[in-house]
């Protein structure tokens, strides 16, 4: 037997800020639920699901908060999942969602992903004192400086790269009013000048901390018939994972990231990725991880993603726009920022992408990762459903 | 095997919580000794107010007052009170339906002993001394010898100065211990050795140890001492100061592959300017008296290592 | 609309389950050091190794371990090399198994493993759990899980429900009945011992313990390849209710008795069944719900009033209850899981054996 086609049929996302101080966790998560709802003009009682999405519980120091968040989301007398594959989890609690469709568990499934950061302090959660062992030397960004340093070892490329992404990503962030960073006056002079934190990587190539949430809603052939607007088509998804360290691992370029964009590309039958797909919003906290994920991905050949990034590619009028939303460069609710990047596909191939829409939507990206590079979650939507 | 490790690890953090309306409300409430409950769509109240309706799922807004009086729904006796509880003797915990409300409110009650409660009796609130907008305004339930006292006054007769967040101090006492594999680590740099284990399928050495093979997913066992020496296979430069370490910035943060290890381990760079660093540099440790790590790695003087030779161990 | 089940829905099995020893302490083994083995006698069952899986899904939780993605060491003993697919729940292990159990429906997996661990030792698990409650009107008062499953025994003692010797009773059965399980914490002769939080003493309560469990799931021909005789999924289905225990009906479980109308549990009737309760009281309540009467063996392990790993103790209810079904000591047999205070959230499954 088939699987059941997934459409996205609902799209909601907060405006992300560094601290959302009007609102209670629940208050968060439910501004997202809503609009999504709203989106795909349902209520509540439309649901049968919810799977929900977020990074660890010390964040916002509530221990599996779905349980405080069931009457907020709607969900008494309904299934509820709670998803958590680190910075994956976002991308990954769309594909558990999607999965409970595909498989006609459901019909109707809301999933949504949050992070309220401004509860405690992202480095406090991230870096919890253990005992015996050697602190952490260098800061969130000292843990993927080293990889970075690799990557252009390896590659060759200039060291103006980085700050292109952070250009041009806080540049896309303009056009998208739910992103966190809206720096009206940035220019590329700035970027290249501002602080070098952990060298090779500047401030301003680095994430911010966010409050935010992003919810969609699933739904099967027979919701996607019903829905007052277009739905966007899962064409495939994959999750891959490999251990966080060792002997032979690959930062730069994980395995499990290439195994898993094969798998999507596979389902979906994608033969050549860098003409099949129009568009990818990927998780790309530092400014580098453009030009690595874009060889991971497939769209370019090892050691040749800078050359796209580069030559403008990957600009939003560019041949391959990445990063339309402003990416997580501009926006990083941390627990959320995978679902967005999978929210932002889905609205790029439903032409509802508002200022940050490309022109040739048919088949969009959505990817996201997390832990030691090694969880991987991605899905690819397009415009069209899947061919049966 | 050597002696088990064990050390406290203490996870505590003030948590900031900013509060939606009807929660803002609630707790400005508490601070004015006013209760208020939200009426839900079945008509009913609910107190304490929830933002959501526990049945319909919409949200609700209509705030009400109810009484500081109620009548205990059920109860347990805690004879012996735990850090963090509202009273530090011993006491019933309560839900508590206050008059007016269909719900009930989960608090402590002051009271003697077991004996001097039990479901259908009547209490009211103890009001805390200094209240500042917190569930803990009310410092507990006393018994109640009569009936409904009124209720505390309009909702919109709140002052102006809400409470819009609460701090949330929170703390939990736990007992670290890292198991076999990263106990027999430490007890190895005690001595100034770095002792990593093999994967009897694979056999590649891991350092540290961390119990299995993560890709073969079997135990590790055979001990293998690796380094002193070792490459930089890649690093970074931190300019930004962290604010528990008292390192001088800026300073290298490299990983390091000791002579005979399957993977890099991490340390810092020191006893060569940072901007002199490079991938393939050849270092050794450098302890200091007590520490339990190196505090950090110095040139070697020898040749740079080859790329080839450290290209799978970045 | 939740639909109804479709006809042509993939058959599903239970094919091996694996647990370890629950115990007071495990201070000398890393979380993967105890999860380890039980993967491996896992997949000794099966003949299978972590390559041959199609899906991986595991249950754990952060705030048992004091750290941040404490899950993702624990990955490192089912040896993700090549990458695998995998995912994570911080939930029970049960709740992991159904998110396994959608991905063989779906037809992207044939087989799946499902694992979950806790330690409880290295904290307090009675303060650790008060993190769960809400976060502005509860948890700032600290009330402990042992002090909220004994307002809901008052409860249940004030409608008539119970009583303080009935509760003993159940208390004494399960460690009874454990002496047969040798992975049990708490066996033989148990005392009511003296009040916890009154009315519930110490024999009402769970041991609190260390322990890790796995299954292996497959479907349909693959299932009778790895299984003589496989513990068919025949329904399986999770509901949630509202946070706050004050509006809450705390001597009923609607949620489990529409997660039991769902997974099928009241078309016939089951011969066994395995409750997650973790506290006598508990038990009560769910018999209740799941009208269970006095010819279904009640958990025969011994159920978590002897062992009370958290995060995979509902996982070991539907292992056990599968377990019995291979064994041919059932051929249906009902297994629960339960999560959150005072039964908030609770997971059904109807596993069956085929005639032999």
């Amino acid at each position: 037997m088939s699987k059941e086609p997934v459409a996205v049929v609902g799209i909601g996302q907060t405006k992300h800020v560094a601290a959302r101080r009007d609102v209670s966790i629940a208050g968060l998560v439910r501004e997202a639920a809503r609009r999504a709802l709203d989106d795909a003009e349902l209520t509540w009682a439309d649901v049968d699901a919810v799977v929900i999405g977020k990074a660890p519980d010390f964040f916002e120091g509530v221990m599996m908060p779905e349980l405080y968040l069931a009457d907020a989301l709607g969900a008494v007398g309904k299934p509820m999942l709670r998803v958590h594959t680190a910075g994956s989890v976002g991308g990954s609690t769309a594909l558990v969602a999607a999965n409970l469709v595909a498989a006609r568990v459901h019909g109707t499934v809301l999933t949504l992903a949050f992070e309220k950061q401004s509860e405690s302090n992202a480095m406090w959660g991230l870096s919890l004192p253990i005992p015996f062992q050697q602190p952490l030397l260098a800061g969130a960004g000292g843990f993927f400086a080293p990889h970075v340093r690799a990557y252009m070892r390896r590659s060759g490329a200039p060291d103006t790269v980085g700050s292109l992404v952070a250009y041009k990503d806080r540049r896309n962030a303009l056009k998208n009013p739910y992103a966190h960073l809206h720096e009206h006056d940035i220019t590329l002079e700035k970027v290249q000048a501002s602080p070098m934190l952990w060298d090779p990587i500047r401030y301003s190539e680095t994430c911010p901390s966010s409050d935010g949430a992003c919810a969609m809603v699933l739904t099967d052939r027979a919701g996607a018939a019903r829905a007052p607007r277009p739905p966007a088509w899962v064409l495939g998804g994959a999750m891959r994972s490999e251990p966080t360290l060792f002997a032979g691992k690959d930062a730069v370029s994980p395995q499990a990231g290439k195994d898993c964009a094969a798998d999507v590309y596979r389902q979906a039958g994608v033969t050549d990725p860098r003409r099949d797909i129009d568009a990818v919003e990927m998780y790309v906290p530092f400014s580098w991880y453009e030009p690595m994920w874009l060889e991971n991905l497939g769209f370019a050949d090892e050691g040749e993603g800078w050359k796209l990034t580069e030559a403008g590619v990957t600009e939003l009028d560019g041949d391959l726009p990445v990063n339309m939303s402003g990416g997580v460069l501009s926006t990083n609710p941390i627990g959320a920022s995978g679902m967005i990047r999978f929210a932002e596909a889905a609205l790029q191939v439903r032409g509802q992408a508002g200022e940050h829409q490309v022109e040739r939507a048919g088949k969009v990206l959505g990817h996201a990762y997390g832990g030691g590079s090694q969880f991987f979650s991605m899905w690819l939507v397009g415009a069209r459903p899947p061919m049966s | 095997m050597p002696e088990v490790l064990k050390a406290p690890l203490v996870v505590e953090f003030p948590f900031t919580r900013s509060l939606g309306p009807v929660q803002s409300a609630f707790l400005t409430g508490l601070r004015e000794r006013v209760v208020l409950g939200v009426r839900a769509a079945d008509g009913r109240t609910l107190v304490p107010p929830v933002e959501y309706d526990p049945v319909t799922a919409e949200e609700i807004r209509d705030l009400v007052p109810v009484a500081s009086t109620g009548t205990v729904t059920t109860w347990a006796w805690n004879h012996a009170p735990r850090r963090g509880q509202p009273l530090a003797t011993p006491f019933a915990w309560v839900l508590v339906r206050l008059d007016g409300a269909d719900t009930a409110l989960l608090h402590a009650l002051d009271v003697p002993g077991p004996d001097a409660v039990r479901t259908g009796m009547r209490v009211r609130i103890r009001w805390a001394a200094e209240r500042v907008g917190a569930i803990t305004d009310i410092a507990c339930f006393e018994a109640h010898a009569g009936g409904a006292a009124p209720d505390g006054g309009d909702p919109d007769a709140l002052p102006d100065d809400r409470v819009t967040g609460i701090v949330a101090p929170a703390r939990l006492d736990y007992t670290y211990s890292p198991g076999r594999a990263q106990s027999a680590y430490i007890a190895a740099l005690s001595t100034r050795r770095t002792v990593g284990e093999r994967c009897p399928t694979c056999r590649k050495v891991y350092v540290p140890p961390r119990g299995a093979c993560p890709t073969c997913g079997v135990p590790t066992t055979e001990q293998v001492e690796v380094g002193p020496r070792g490459t930089v296979t890649t690093f970074c430069i931190v300019n930004i100061k962290a604010k528990n370490l008292d390192i001088e910035v800026p300073y290298v943060y490299a990983h390091i592959a000791l002579d005979g290890a399957g993977l890099a381990l991490h340390g810092r760079i020191g006893g060569i300017p940072y901007d002199q660093v490079r991938m393939g540099l050849r270092v050794e440790p450098v302890w200091t008296e007590g520490a339990r790590y190196p505090d950090h790695y110095r040139p070697t003087g020898e040749p740079d290592a080859d790329y080839d030779v450290y290209k799978e161990l970045l | 609309m939740t639909r109804e089940e479709p006809s042509d829905r993939r058959d599903v099995a239970v094919v091996a389950f694996a647990q370890s020893d629950v115990l007071r302490t495990t201070d000398e083994l890393s979380e993967v050091e105890m999860l380890m083995p039980v993967l491996h006698s896992v997949l000794d069952r099966t003949g299978l190794k972590t390559a041959d899986i199609d899906f991986t899904c595991s249950g754990s939780s952060d705030y048992l371990a004091g750290r941040a993605f404490s899950f993702t060491l624990a990955l490192d003993g089912v040896g993700a090399w090549p990458p695998i697919s995998e995912s994570h729940v911080e939930m029970d292990g049960a709740w992991a198994l159904y998110e396994a159990w959608t991905k063989l429906l779906s037809g992207d997996a044939d087989t799946a493993l499902v694992y979950s661990y806790g330690k409880s030792s290295p904290g307090s698990l009675r303060d650790v759990l008060t993190r769960q409650l809400d976060p502005y009107y509860v948890a700032p008062l600290w009330p402990d899980s042992v002090a909220l499953a004994a307002l809901q025994a008052q409860a249940l003692i004030d409608a008539g429900d119970t009583d303080e010797p009935a509760l003993a009773a159940i208390g004494a059965r399960s460690r009874r009945t454990a002496t047969l399980n040798s992975h049990a914490q708490l066996r033989g002769s148990v005392p009511p011992g003296d009040y916890a939080v009154r009315p519930l003493r110490t024999g009402d309560c769970p041991p609190v313990g260390d322990g890790a469990a796995a299954v292996i799931l497959a479907a349909g021909e693959r299932a009778r390849e790895l299984c003589s005789r496989p513990a068919w999924i025949r329904g399986i289905d999770h509901r949630i209710e509202a946070h706050s225990l004050g509006v809450r009906d705390l001597t009923d479980s609607p949620s489990t008795r529409l997660a039991a109308e769902r997974a099928g549990a009241f078309d016939r009737p089951v011969d066994t069944a395995e409750l997650h309760a973790p506290f006598t009281s508990q038990e009560v309540v769910l018999r209740k719900a799941l009208r269970l009467d006095d010819s279904v063996r009640v958990n025969l392990s011994g159920g978590a009033l002897a062992a009370n790993p958290m995060m995979a103790a509902g996982l070991i209810r539907v292992g056990e209850a599968a377990a019995r079904v291979h064994r041919g000591e059932s051929d249906r047999a009902l297994a629960h899981a339960t999560s959150g205070p005072c039964l908030q959230q609770n997971l059904v499954a109807v596993l069956e054996g085929e005639p032999r």
